[in-house]
């Protein structure tokens, strides 16, 4: 934006209405008095109500409803230790309790820089825009955790008499907490523009990888349940404070300015994963169920994200890589007699799951939207029910119908046998470590190709097609042709991962590619963000992680995944990680200080790589 | 680009085209007819446009005008009349028109929103580039050489429309006026030797409209032959060498902008016709002007009757 003053007006605006909309959807009390009453929503009423029942004095219950959550904590919460953790001990927080204090702590340190004037302006520095919004995520953390903890007290033990007053008292802190933080206001997250030099962003980068491999690891390592749900509410509400502390924003803008190193330092991470596991399988095998899923979503991506086009039967493309992988595979079971080296065979996947992407796509893609997304689940079952009936008895014998083809063998690569622990640095790892490593090298090919398609010719014109197909068509995009490109492509990224997915699981049945997972799957790119691929892959892995730590919520695992999916549409359609607007937004924001330095006309797109 | 050496002066033309005979023909439509069921949104419309000109299209609401752009760029197939660009039949097929060098902006605007401005003028450019996924995912040598020229051409354009400091900035966070100016950037991308422009100048102020009108001069200058539908009559009267007046899908007059302006059958087309309140002798000449109108009309509407009876 130029200084001209009418352009600045303009901006303004723009950045006006930007704010109100972000302040409905993070429900900022600030502005709440400002709208008008029929524009509010209930947390915005409830804010306001908050601010004229406490008035001034918000901040002090804030305080006292902090101490008294920092004394729950220090008292037992339940009579028995056979609750995990052990929480009868007094002085002694465990567990879930060592959150709250976490969350209780910051949150009165926090508070207490607002009333102490040197650390007022330090943090004023760190935090522009108050700490408002940190203390008020951290208060409701405190209070969720502590509810959810009584909760499961009550459904594991049998029965409220269970609760320990330390555990009411705990609530009850988070209840006063939350109702006085919620009456500070704070001013909308802006992005912190100070830039640091690139040796300490890269070093940031480096330290956030860590944390978030370090959350991870930590995370798997718990095995009871009820502690694993109160570790993933006290990320979560950990996520949550950062974001309104800005951290999220800035790191993420500083991992922008160094998209390289941020790319590397995640997969190196990712590859340090195994080393965390010594020689057990039991959560290798698990990630490497993750990856293939996450490599599965990231394809899909690229049809949805990139190209708009809702595909629900996509599931189908990596059953077709799968049945490649296990009819060439050499299974007993197998009606086809070859077995020709692993890198054929992938390529054989890549090749069946796109040719089936032009029999399906050329047909469906003369469809739009919704008609499109009914003609492709169409085609998923049709593959599902096809491949049950090849069995010799009412068609060809091919697949062994539902028995599907089990038995398959482990991949043998270069006389390398997945089927062995697998000896790396000296390191012995167990041999699910084999296929993850493997997975996660298709998993950087298919990010790659989805990187490098998006900001290409070919990209801009899938995502001009999403964007209006009409007039993406009068620009001189042939739609039909490019769509069916992004079909094919995605087709072809699932079949290799089929290959992998048939040696990793070592059965093949019709069952494994039904309407459901390809429902996931779109899930998981709606929930992380369209078109993004930090998003898509957190989507991927929360959607598959976590149903494999909540066993204990198995026959509930799709209503909670519904219930999941409500509050986030709700609250966040943009997805987790939202997409290239939010980037751009970044953008602008350089390009508005690099005018302000009097710096001349912006450089070109250079963070994109 | 021309094939066919095309006579210069078709007998469609009017004569008043002004210095026309000299210059190429870029767009001739003839006969061009758009009918939705029963209704014929617009009915046997010729118009050519010669290199280097500038042709304004009004009338009222309703009038046909954008269904008439929508039948030159493929959006539509017309059901009846021939589109030819310097010669070639164009096939009623949005991106093969665009291929052949017409481009078009919307009326009410249609950019790719979420995307950055710098990026839509790149897809405007989509057909003028070849490079495919391969090159794009092993970054050829061809693919950085293509995209660093598609970058140039599209920071050229924005500077061009007068926006070079928009280029990062996403679309739909452009003020109104810029957006209608980036659609004309996106159209030249396409490096079209016919823009049409379906009201570039709605919603502007009175500043802007004169920005726009300079821009749409400047495009002339860049050798490009121009067509703009618009309600703002001083815009176009000012701009246009020519205008052609469509009224209830047809063409009822043609020629320069002061014989266009002074037409009765025009002002009655577009104010009505005075009932009451009126001094003696301009009732005569309204009433001759009535007269005049109703003659026009008294064709098309028996047309319509008769398809409304046969279908």
């Amino acid at each position: 934006m130029s200084g001209t003053g009418r352009e600045r007006d303009d901006a303004n605006s723009a950045s006006v209405s930007h704010t109100s909309e972000s302040a409905v959807l993070t429900s900022d009390a600030g502005s709440a008095t400002e709208q008008h009453a029929r524009e509010l929503t209930w947390t915005q009423r409830l804010d306001a109500l908050l601010v004229a029942a406490l008035g001034r004095a918000g901040w002090a219950v804030a305080v006292v409803g902090a101490l008294l959550t920092v004394v729950a904590t220090m008292l037992p919460w339940t009579y028995t230790a056979e609750y995990p953790e052990d929480l009868t001990v007094y002085f002694y927080p465990a567990g879930p309790q060592l959150y709250v204090l976490v969350f209780a702590v910051t949150g009165l340190v926090l508070l207490a820089t607002e009333r102490i004037p040197p650390l007022t302006t330090l943090v004023r520095r760190l935090l522009p825009h108050g700490v408002g919004g940190t203390v008020r995520a951290l208060s409701l953390g405190c209070f969720v955790l502590a509810l959810a903890v009584v909760v499961f007290i009550t459904g594991t033990l049998g029965g409220l008499v269970n609760v320990d007053p330390g555990g009411y008292l705990a609530v009850l802190g988070g209840l006063i907490f939350s109702a006085g933080a919620r009456t500070l206001t704070s001013d909308t997250v802006t992005a912190i523009r100070g830039r640091l030099p690139d040796a300490v962003e890269i070093a940031v980068v480096a330290v956030a990888m860590l944390v978030l491999l370090f959350l991870i690891v930590a995370g798997l390592d718990i095995d009871e349940q009820q502690s694993f749900a109160a570790y993933v509410i006290f990320v979560g509400f950990l996520g949550l404070a950062a974001t309104r502390a800005g951290a999220v924003s800035w790191v993420s803008g500083v991992a922008g300015r160094h998209y390289g190193v941020t790319v590397t330092a995640a997969f190196l991470v990712a590859f340090l994963f195994p080393f965390t596991q010594g020689e057990s399988n039991r959560y290798l095998n698990v990630m490497a169920n993750v990856l293939i899923f996450a490599v599965v979503a990231m394809g899909l991506n690229i049809v949805i994200g990139l190209a708009g086009l809702l595909d629900l039967g996509y599931i189908a493309f990596l059953g077709v890589g799968a049945y490649v992988g296990a009819l060439l595979s050499g299974s007993q079971f197998s009606t086809i007699d070859v077995v020709p080296p692993f890198p054929v065979v992938l390529l054989a996947g890549a090749f069946a799951a796109a040719l089936f992407g032009v029999v399906i796509g050329v047909p469906s893609i003369r469809t739009r939207g919704d008609y499109l997304a009914i003609v492709t689940l169409g085609f998923g079952e049709i593959f599902r029910l096809t491949m049950n009936n090849l069995n010799g008895s009412s068609g060809p014998d091919v697949t062994n119908g539902p028995n599907g083809i089990p038995d398959i063998p482990h991949l043998e690569f270069f006389g390398w046998n997945f089927g062995e622990n697998l000896n790396l640095f000296g390191f012995e790892l167990g041999y699910f470590a084999n296929y993850y490593f493997i997975e996660l090298v298709l998993l950087a090919f298919v990010v790659l190709v989805f990187v490098r398609s998006n900001n290409s010719r070919v990209g801009r014109a899938w995502v001009a097609i999403r964007e209006d197909e009409t007039a993406a068509a009068a620009m001189g995009v042939n739609t039909f042709r490019l769509k069916v490109s992004a079909f094919v492509l995605g087709a072809s990224l699932a079949g290799m991962a089929g290959v992998l997915k048939a040696h990793l699981s070592t059965s093949v049945e019709p069952t494994q590619f039904q309407f459901l997972e390809s429902a996931f799957l779109v899930a998981a790119i709606v929930l992380g963000g369209m078109g993004t691929v930090t998003g898509v892959l957190l989507g991927a892995v929360v959607l598959r992680l976590l149903p494999e730590k909540l066993r204990f919520l198995d026959d509930k695992r799709l209503l909670i995944f519904g219930l999941a999916l409500i509050v986030i549409m709700r609250f966040r359609p943009e997805g987790i990680i939202p997409s290239r607007r939010r980037a751009a937004e970044f953008h602008e924001d350089e390009i508005d200080e690099a005018l302000a330095h009097g710096l001349s006309a912006p450089g070109p797109a250079g963070g994109k790589a | 680009m021309s094939t066919a050496a095309s006579p210069t002066s078709s007998p469609g033309a009017p004569t008043s085209v002004p210095s026309g005979a000299a210059r190429e023909t870029v767009l001739r439509a003839e006969g061009v007819t758009m009918r939705f069921g029963g209704l014929v949104a617009v009915r046997d419309v010729d118009l050519s446009v010669s290199e280097g000109e500038i042709v304004g299209l009004i009338g009222p609401n309703g009038a046909g005008k954008t269904t008439f752009f929508n039948c030159l760029t493929g959006l539509y197939a017309p059901t009846a009349g021939v589109v030819t660009y310097r010669g070639t039949v164009l096939p009623p097929v949005p991106h093969k028109v665009t291929q052949a060098g017409v481009a078009r902006t919307f009326q009410n605007i249609r950019l790719f929103h979420n995307m950055t401005a710098m990026e839509n003028v790149q897809v405007g450019g989509h057909t003028r580039t070849k490079v495919g996924l391969f090159d794009a995912v092993v970054r050829t040598p061809r693919f950085r050489r293509e995209e660093e020229a598609s970058v140039q051409k599209a920071r050229d354009l924005l500077a061009f429309v007068g926006m070079p400091r928009a280029a990062q900035t996403v679309a739909r966070n452009l003020p109104y006026g810029d957006q209608r100016r980036l659609e004309i950037a996106r159209a030249l991308a396409s490096d079209p030797g016919l823009l049409l422009l379906d009201e570039p100048t709605a919603g502007m102020n009175p500043q802007e409209t004169r920005e726009a009108k300079d821009l749409v001069l400047r495009i002339r200058d860049r050798g490009l032959a121009v067509v703009v539908i618009e309600h703002d009559m001083r815009f176009i009267f000012s701009l246009c060498d020519r205008v052609a007046v469509l009224v209830q899908g047809q063409k009822l007059v043609e020629g320069l902008p002061a014989e266009v302006q002074a037409d009765e059958r025009v002002v009655a087309a577009y104010l009505g016709t005075p009932t009451d309140d009126v001094v003696d002798e301009e009732a005569l000449e309204v009433e001759a002007a009535e007269a005049r109108f109703a003659a026009a009309h008294a064709q098309p509407v028996t047309r319509a009757a008769d398809t409304e009876e046969t279908q």
